[in-house]
């Protein structure tokens, strides 16, 4: 479980304070695209992304990226516990969307990236590296459910047959 | 792989860097530092507190060998040759180092350019930053 300090809990809160989800959220999938467009292979129903102008200008990426930023304001407000609430996300991720987890490290990046543009100076070194153990967290709890199924072991009944003949 | 117009972007952004060598550079390494705790382990000579001489000489000295790179990326073999050397056979710092100082240096840019630092910008510096470190681990084995 990661433990985190009252300095690295203000931090992380001074952060997302200063990130507006609508703003960030559309930029985030387009740097996302652009800069490893390899993750095209999980947008084959979001119409045009084969071009910067297309993707820079797709309103269903926009959509998506606050959807990402939504389920990250809960990751920031339940900083103690918020594995075990993306617990059925990761298995999404992995059971019906099919996500190579790698891929949630490399939308990591971009976020950071994207919110250092914005914030600028105020990203210090040691703000950014809070922030980055934060997403490290975020990253972890998308991971989780990535594994195989116990196969349930089947309960073994005692013989019965001997009794059956005793009664007789 | 890298168009003509990403080469000649790449270019012109180290140009405008080149004069802000040793503040690109030092906070650069500092972010990796305080991310990558790590890192410093190969910095126990230097003293790499932050704003020390130390600390601004090494930080000019990466972004003027990333600005020499940038003005002839078709040459980077050439212009890293001795580089190469100095990394394989002397310094021998494990190369998934250089990803980290990659993206320590793409941070410092992002926080530097503003939103000049466009994603169609991010991506060619993200490609040329992974081709330099490639590059100069060439000659590792």
């Amino acid at each position: 479980m990661v433990k985190w300090t009252e300095e690295e809990r203000r931090i992380v809160r001074g952060v997302w304070e200063k990130v507006d989800i609508d703003e960030i959220g559309a930029e985030l999938w387009a740097r996302a695209l652009i800069v490893y467009p390899w993750i095209e292979r999980y947008f084959g129903s979001f119409g045009d992304i084969f071009t910067t102008t297309a993707i820079l200008n797709n309103p269903k990426l926009a959509a998506l990226g606050k959807v990402v930023l939504s389920a990250l304001d809960t990751a920031v407000k339940n900083i103690d516990n918020f594995k075990a609430m993306y617990a059925s996300l990761s298995r999404q991720h992995y059971e019906k969307i099919k996500v190579d987890p790698d891929n949630f490290r490399l939308l990591a990046e971009c976020i950071t990236i994207t919110i250092a543009c914005k914030l600028r100076a105020e990203l210090s070194p040691q703000v950014q590296a809070t922030w980055q153990k934060f997403l490290s967290a975020v990253v972890e709890a998308m991971s989780s459910q990535y594994k195989l199924k116990k196969k349930k072991k089947k309960k073994s009944r005692p013989d019965q047959t001997w009794r059956k003949f005793s009664i007789e | 792989m890298l168009s003509k117009k990403e080469k000649k972007l790449i270019k012109e952004i180290w140009e405008r860097l080149t004069p802000v060598a040793e503040d690109i550079g030092s906070e650069a390494l500092l972010r990796m530092f305080a991310s990558y705790p790590g890192t410093k382990t190969y910095f126990s000579h230097l003293d790499i507190s932050p704003g020390s001489a130390h600390l601004c000489s090494h930080g000019k000295k990466i972004v003027l060998a990333i600005a020499e790179g940038a003005k002839d990326i078709s040459q980077l073999t050439v212009t890293l040759a001795p580089l190469q050397t100095l990394h394989a056979y002397q310094l021998r710092i494990d190369p998934t180092n250089f990803k980290l100082l990659s993206h320590c240096m793409l941070v410092t840019l992002a926080c530097y350019l503003g939103s000049e630092f466009t994603p169609v910008a991010h991506a060619a510096m993200d490609k040329f930053l992974s081709a330099f470190a490639a590059v100069l681990s060439e000659k590792y084995r």
